[in-house]
């Protein structure tokens, strides 16, 4: 392994001064197999899960009409893409076959559902740590707001379906309303814990060096909270993921939701699971772009998973 | 006693305290006192060491001269000023490292010159002389993880003296390092003192520490905590540790904290065996 990025970094600056710049990374790129090793585990733990899948099928304990192993519902994207039309087919007079192609239907209902979830979930964020920290900040705030807050905060989305639909009809708008809603109050209060567990020294030294309540606030509190921020976002991510495919099943057009539904309506197993596969496929990935911006916004974490890992 | 005196005091003192006294969580069933009737006179440049068993409130006492928190008895000034919030010219050094982990150690230092809005190369300069004196210049550029603990502490020191402050505070700043990196700190303390001719306060409860460093040692009583005694030392510096009449001071210190100590420990047993 360390002679292996020993090898690639002795040979990068070597190539780069005799082959265009191009070239010469695409040539590094090759020969640091870095990420391979580092993707071997997850690739390994996928085709674990997919292996017992299909060695159940293989032994004919999942009836492939219910429980269709993934060389089923992975075999015919072209077929499978073509469900994911349901935008032109709530048009009245569309027929099947009109409208985009399967791959084009696939990357918009993707693009969509995507879309809400990052809206969503930006404005969660938002509003939920500019809240929190006026909770804290004014104390009348405090005790006027985080009652209802901590109230509201244990209602199911699904409640919130039927008041999306009141409030912003069919669309884009209840949908991210309901990932807002569904991660906005525990947000916030996961803002307040954060913020409660400040060093007090921190606060103190700030305090000592003539810092204003507000500086307090805006250069020690917030820097401070971040790296429990940038987590409490991470597990948020999956749970506007949830959240989005309940909002699309029933009060928009188009979205994973409306195919997982169609896929319902129409008996399709196949259907459902290659959606559960886009979906985790998508989910981890976003999940890992936090995760490599945490680690290059964060820099100053302790990195407690390798000294678990030593014990 | 000290409420009859009248509160008269030398406007000059570094630090004046007079009736001093805090109670925590006052007016609750878990209201203690940590300490009380505090006479102390802190002479501009003085090095005072505070004393005293764990949880007898010399920690207490320090955060209160900072302004950090209200005294719920007596009153304190510093310069002839009467203390009443933090101010940059008392600064308190703590126990734990408290330098900001996302901000490099010059920002860190420049701390408070940030916060009154002082510019980027003004920051920087005043940064870096303060590093200077600490023997931390080159470390400027780097984060604060990627020091020791004992370089950290000297970074919080510089942090402290980029402020100019006329009072230091010093929370058991050594307690974390290891028994020979501390006895370097302690030099390094003293020139540093000796160059910024600030009044340092200083809490231990390392009688060796007080015995290297302190023109005088009050030493205090466990809870509530008195003044139990001020013992001055006028030994010329360099201090020679092992000399005669350090053995002796050392011998004198620990005779007197050994009894609070003892008390300390019937207390806490008492308390256990109530719970």
């Amino acid at each position: 392994m360390a002679v292996v990025t020993r090898d690639s970094e002795a040979s990068g600056p070597a190539a780069g001064t005799s082959r265009p710049a191009a070239v010469s990374r695409f040539y590094t790129g090759m020969v640091n197999l870095e990420w391979l090793t580092k993707a071997w585990w997850t690739i390994l733990s996928i085709s674990l899960f997919a292996g017992i899948w299909e060695l159940c099928w293989f032994f004919g304990w999942a009836d492939p009409k219910l429980l269709p192993p993934p060389h089923i519902f992975l075999g015919n994207l072209a077929e499978q893409g073509k469900f994911f039309n349901t935008a032109t087919r709530w048009q009245v007079g569309q027929a099947m076959n009109a409208g985009p192609s399967a791959f084009e239907s696939v990357m918009i209902t993707v693009g969509a559902t995507t879309a809400r979830v990052f809206v969503g979930l930006a404005m969660a964020s938002v509003l939920a740590i500019g809240m929190g920290v006026l909770i804290r900040y004014h104390h009348f705030f405090d005790k006027l707001v985080l009652p209802t807050i901590t109230l509201l905060s244990p209602v199911s989305p699904i409640a919130w379906l039927p008041v999306a639909i009141f409030l912003f009809g069919i669309g884009n708008a209840p949908a991210i309303f309901m990932v807002v809603v569904a991660l906005f109050f525990h947000m916030v209060l996961a803002t307040v814990a954060q913020i409660d567990g400040v060093s007090p020294n921190f606060i103190n030294v700030a305090r000592t060096m003539g810092a204003s309540k507000r500086q307090i606030y805006g250069r020690v509190i917030v820097p401070a909270i971040l790296p429990g921020m940038l987590q409490v976002l991470r597990l948020n991510l999956f749970g506007a993921w949830m959240v989005v495919l309940v909002a699309e099943s029933t009060g928009v057009g188009y979205g994973m939701g409306q195919v997982i539904m169609l896929a319902r309506n129409t008996f399709n197993p196949s259907l459902v699971f290659f959606t559960i596969a886009v979906i985790g496929v998508l989910g981890f990935a976003f999940d890992w772009l936090l995760r490599q911006a945490q680690r290059r916004i964060l820099y100053w974490l302790p990195d407690t998973k390798e000294k678990l890992r030593g014990l | 006693m000290a409420f009859d005196a009248p509160p008269t005091f030398s406007s000059k003192d570094a630090v004046v305290c007079r009736g001093v006294g805090k109670t925590w969580a006052a007016g609750t069933k878990r209201a203690h006192n940590a300490l009380t009737d505090i006479d102390l006179d802190v002479a501009p440049g003085e090095f005072v060491v505070l004393l005293g068993p764990s949880g007898c409130g010399k920690s207490t006492l320090l955060y209160l001269i900072a302004g950090l928190e209200d005294a719920t008895e007596g009153q304190l000034w510093s310069f002839g000023d009467l203390v009443e919030t933090p101010s940059p010219q008392r600064s308190l050094i703590f126990q734990e490292t408290s330098l900001f982990p996302w901000l490099t150690v010059w920002e860190n230092v420049s701390f408070g010159l940030s916060i009154r809005g002082a510019s980027k190369e003004e920051r920087r300069s005043v940064a870096a002389e303060a590093l200077q004196r600490v023997g931390l210049k080159a470390a400027m550029d780097k984060r604060p993880d990627e020091l020791s603990g004992g370089m950290r502490q000297r970074v919080a020191v510089a942090r402290a003296l980029a402020m100019r402050p006329k009072v230091l505070l010093m929370d058991e700043p050594f307690a974390a390092l290891d028994v020979q990196t501390r006895a370097r700190m302690q030099d390094f303390l003293l020139d540093v003192w000796r160059d910024s001719g600030a009044s340092v306060l200083f809490v231990t409860h390392h009688i060796d520490e007080a015995v290297a460093l302190a023109d005088r040692v009050v030493v205090f009583t466990s809870r509530p905590g008195r003044i139990k005694t001020i013992v001055p030392i006028d030994m010329p510096r360099p201090r020679n540790l092992f000399s005669r009449e350090a053995e002796d001071l050392r011998i004198q210190l620990t005779d007197l904290l050994r009894d609070e100590v003892d008390r300390a420990f019937a207390e806490q047993e008492a308390l256990a065996a109530t719970a």
